[in-house]
């Protein structure tokens, strides 16, 4: 039964410390009645009103953690259809499936490049999150070499176990049943020894059956078999069954809280082609997958569809934003080049990145533009020669440097004039628009 | 417990509006649902996929791109045929040359290159100014009349320079592109004011304003689905006009399509990221609900018709 507002209240601190990111407790409560927050945004909730609020307070698709330690990923827990109603909170999964046939050096190759997929994009650290290894054309004792394989060359990362034979699995599991892996999948026929499997190895485990129906009616079944923390497949592979099944599936457990339904969904987004399979697992991440495995993991795939995973999950109301200071790029000294941009995170990586590129040392002041970019800033005037003034005066960039120069984004030369009036005795240097031509524009001064 | 389909009722329907004519006309919009929600509404029309084609060459384009267009971009005629030989549904023309900070070109050139490449094609024709809002007017002027009667999208018509760009479309039979700032009440703003200057809304193609992946996509995303809402659920007649996606400009100017392989091995190889940036930009904006595309790299346009098949099932 759910809780109303006011009941879900009398079980919260009552202390309106403000830190769910609501006015209030009462405000916070309303929120969750209408399953749109979960109790966990509230770090002071007793474990006592966890308990009692249960099925109230979560969320209406369950959240699932893969994996253990610090690669742990957790997925589900999403509370809107749209980004814009909220935000989606937990990013989905990357996994690239390892065949038992390619035991040995085929395997050892994709792990490698797991191994060497992190990349930093706009100060997050972004990389593949999983491994799937999947029975395909091998039998339970290579698709076990290639577990092993797995855990021994990138231990922590999550793994994902591919097969629909209970004695498969098994074997696979022996090998990291301390790791939280996902059991992929039970089917209608297989489901009592699965759910059996991942009960005894507090897995979670996925859900097989074509379609929506058989879905629903599997995914009751194998819950009553006591099983929790489940991952919904619909079988929907072409990109239109996947935009249709995951819609219906999000907003029957989001507006309908219709439970068979509330779990975060797998999808298999396998192509031939690298790119096609890019631009598949492309629309998962948009339309609520929660886990994606990829044939092929290239970096130039991974940049691409990464970096897509990040504009769909950040926070539309807040842009990613740095501190406002005077930072230092690379050995810095007092006759070093002072450069200015805004914070929005965009803009602030970009620039440092080609400032480090350079290989010249320099000051980077990064003013608070409530996290516009340099043009959005300019033009919603955030970014004006008083307000720079204002900011080079008070930030104490003064201090860092005997010179008094400072370069601004060429794209904004305009405010070049009205700045020397703003801050006498400054001599203003319009840089070059792009921050990719910063290196050349760095290294003629130098 | 049985799942019943939870199904949204949607009052309002998108525009149908056709470009070009005869056996290579493009239709676009006629959604009467979300995007691809084939249990709850039709999709009559595929979304289009114009390639972008200059009246000068595209020296300033970034290596990859111009080795996919070869010769051909030598000359804007031989440009256009080469889009059409590559599987485009249209040709976008965008008449950069007649930029002030580029070669200033007259209006009367950039009407005769028009009406070349209008005449060297049979699939519909996009004619694009150079964005200098003031001297697109004049440009949009000629070219208009110089291709009137092939049924052309022209544009862009921004805030400043509506009147004048809705006016000549008008007048020669045209279809507009009105291109208002990442933001849905501009978008709608502007479209009230083109009806209220006579200019009848379903002529109208909506530009939300592009961006490229990493850079500023969430926004366009967003705003296109808010569009979409509004038209849909609410049933406002004035967010109901096709989606254009101009994402061709803006995803060949970032630095993934451009570092070359040595300079970031953390990101793979140059042609093929870079041809991966601007199909998952299409993708993304296919998804959220864009109805024509203009795009640069032929093998993106190819990738982005592929998704358009899986999609329209
Ligand atoms: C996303 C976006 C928005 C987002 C905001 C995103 C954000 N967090 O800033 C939203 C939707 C909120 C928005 C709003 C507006 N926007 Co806006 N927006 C954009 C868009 C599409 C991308 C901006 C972006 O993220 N760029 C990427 C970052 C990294 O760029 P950047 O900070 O400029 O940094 C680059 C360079 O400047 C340089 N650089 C940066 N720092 C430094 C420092 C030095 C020393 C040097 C040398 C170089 C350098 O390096 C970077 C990469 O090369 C651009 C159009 C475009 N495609 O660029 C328009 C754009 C910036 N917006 C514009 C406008 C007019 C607006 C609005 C006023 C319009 C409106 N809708 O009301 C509002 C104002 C906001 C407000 N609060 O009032 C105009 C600005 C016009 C102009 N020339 O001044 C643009 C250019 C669109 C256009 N062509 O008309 N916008
Ligand atoms: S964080 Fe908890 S205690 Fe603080 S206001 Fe929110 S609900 Fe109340």
């Amino acid at each position: 039964m759910a809780l109303s507002g006011v009941e879900i209240f009398k079980h919260l601190p009552k202390t309106n410390c403000k830190k769910c990111g609501h006015p209030t407790c009462l405000a916070f409560a309303m929120k969750l009645a209408a399953k749109q927050a979960s109790l966990d945004a509230c770090p002071d909730a007793s474990d006592d009103a966890k308990k009692i609020l249960g099925e109230s307070a979560a969320p209406p698709i369950r959240d699932i953690t893969l994996g253990t330690g610090d690669k742990a990923v957790k997925v589900g827990g999403e509370i809107c259809m749209f980004r814009h109603e909220k935000k989606f909170f937990n990013p989905n999964v990357f996994a690239v499936a390892i065949k038992a046939s390619e035991a040995g050096d085929v395997a050892a190759k994709k792990i490698e490049a797991v191994k060497t997929s992190e990349i930093d994009r706009v100060g997050q650290k972004l990389r593949v999150d999983a491994i799937a290894v999947t029975d395909e054309g091998g039998d339970a004792a290579k698709f076990a070499a290639v577990v092993k394989q797995v855990v021994d060359g990138v231990p922590g990362v999550p793994l994902i176990l591919v097969s629909k034979n209970p004695a498969t699995i098994e074997a696979g599991i022996a090998l990291c049943a301390d790791k939280k892996p996902l059991i992929y999948a039970a089917t209608a026929e297989n489901a009592e020894a699965m759910a059996n499997i991942a009960k005894e190895n507090k897995a979670s485990l996925a859900v097989f059956a074509d379609g929506l129906d058989a879905l629903t009616a599997l995914s009751e079944k194998v819950k009553a078999l006591g099983v929790e923390d489940l991952v919904l497949d619909s079988g929907a592979r072409k990109a239109k069954d996947m935009i249709e099944h995951f819609t219906i599936m999000r907003r029957a457990a989001i507006k309908k809280n219709f439970k068979p339904l509330g779990y975060p969904i797998i999808t298999f987004a396998t192509r031939d082609n690298s790119v096609s399979e890019a631009v598949t697992a492309a629309i998962g991440t948009m339309k609520y997958a929660s886990i994606i495995v990829l044939s092929s993991v290239e970096k130039w795939k991974m940049l691409a569809l990464l970096s897509l995973r990040q504009n769909i999950y950040t926070d539309p109301q807040v842009p990613m934003q740095v501190a406002q200071n005077v930072y230092k790029v690379g050995d810095a000294k007092e006759n070093s080049p002072l450069l200015i941009t805004t914070n929005f995170s965009l803009s602030y990586f970009i620039v440092r990145g080609e400032v480090e590129n350079s290989k010249v040392p320099s000051w980077l002041a990064v003013m608070d533009n409530e996290g516009l970019s340099v043009l959005t800033a300019w033009a919603a005037g955030k970014f004006t020669a008083s307000k720079i003034a204002q900011f080079i005066t008070e930030s104490g960039a003064e201090k860092n440097v005997s010179h008094k120069e400072l370069i601004i984004p060429g794209y904004v030369a305009v405010l070049s004039g009205a700045l020397e009036e703003k801050l006498p005795g400054w001599k203003i240097t319009v840089g070059p628009r792009e921050a990719n031509q910063l290196p050349t524009f760095l290294k003629a001064r130098a | 417990m049985a799942l019943v389909i939870p199904k949204e009722t949607y009052s309002g329907k998108i525009y149908s509006i056709q470009l070009g004519s005869g056996a290579k006309a493009v239709t676009i919009g006629g959604a009467s649902a979300l995007p691809f929600l084939g249990f709850e509404g039709t999709f009559p029309n595929r979304p289009a996929v114009a390639l972008e084609v200059m009246d000068i060459a595209p020296d300033d384009w970034p290596e990859t791109l111009k080795k996919a267009i070869g010769s051909a971009g030598s000359n804007p005629v031989q440009w256009a045929k080469f889009c059409q030989q590559s599987g485009a549904d249209m040709v976008a023309l965008r008449l950069m040359g007649t930029h002030p900070d580029q070669k200033n070109k007259s209006p009367e050139e950039a009407a005769k290159i028009a009406a070349e490449v209008a005449a060297a094609i049979d699939i519909p024709l996009m004619i694009l100014g150079s964005g200098h809002a003031e001297k697109d007017t004049q440009v949009l002027q000629a070219a208009a009349a110089a291709t009137r009667g092939k049924n052309c999208a022209i544009g862009k018509a921004v805030e400043e320079n509506y009147k004048t760009v809705a006016a000549a479309a008008m007048a020669n039979d045209h279809k507009l592109i009105a291109m208002s700032q990442l933001d849905v009440n501009l978008a709608k703003q502007l479209n009230i004011l083109l009806t209220q200057m006579g200019f009848d809304k379903e002529r109208i193609i909506m530009d939300p304003m592009s961006s490229a992946l990493g850079y500023g996509l969430e926004y366009t995303y967003s705003v296109m689905e808010r569009i979409r809402l509004a038209a849909l659920l609410q049933n406002d007649p004035m967010m109901q006009t096709p989606i254009v996606c101009d994402i061709g400009a803006n995803v060949w100017k970032v630095k993934e399509t451009m570092a070359p392989d040595a300079e970031m091995p953390e990101w793979g190889g140059l042609e093929d990221r870079a041809l991966a940036w601007e199909s998952v930009t299409a993708s993304a904006m296919i998804t959220a609900g864009a109805d024509m595309l203009i795009m640069r790299h032929p093998g993106a346009a190819a990738k982005a018709k592929e998704v358009i098949s899986e999609l329209m099932g």
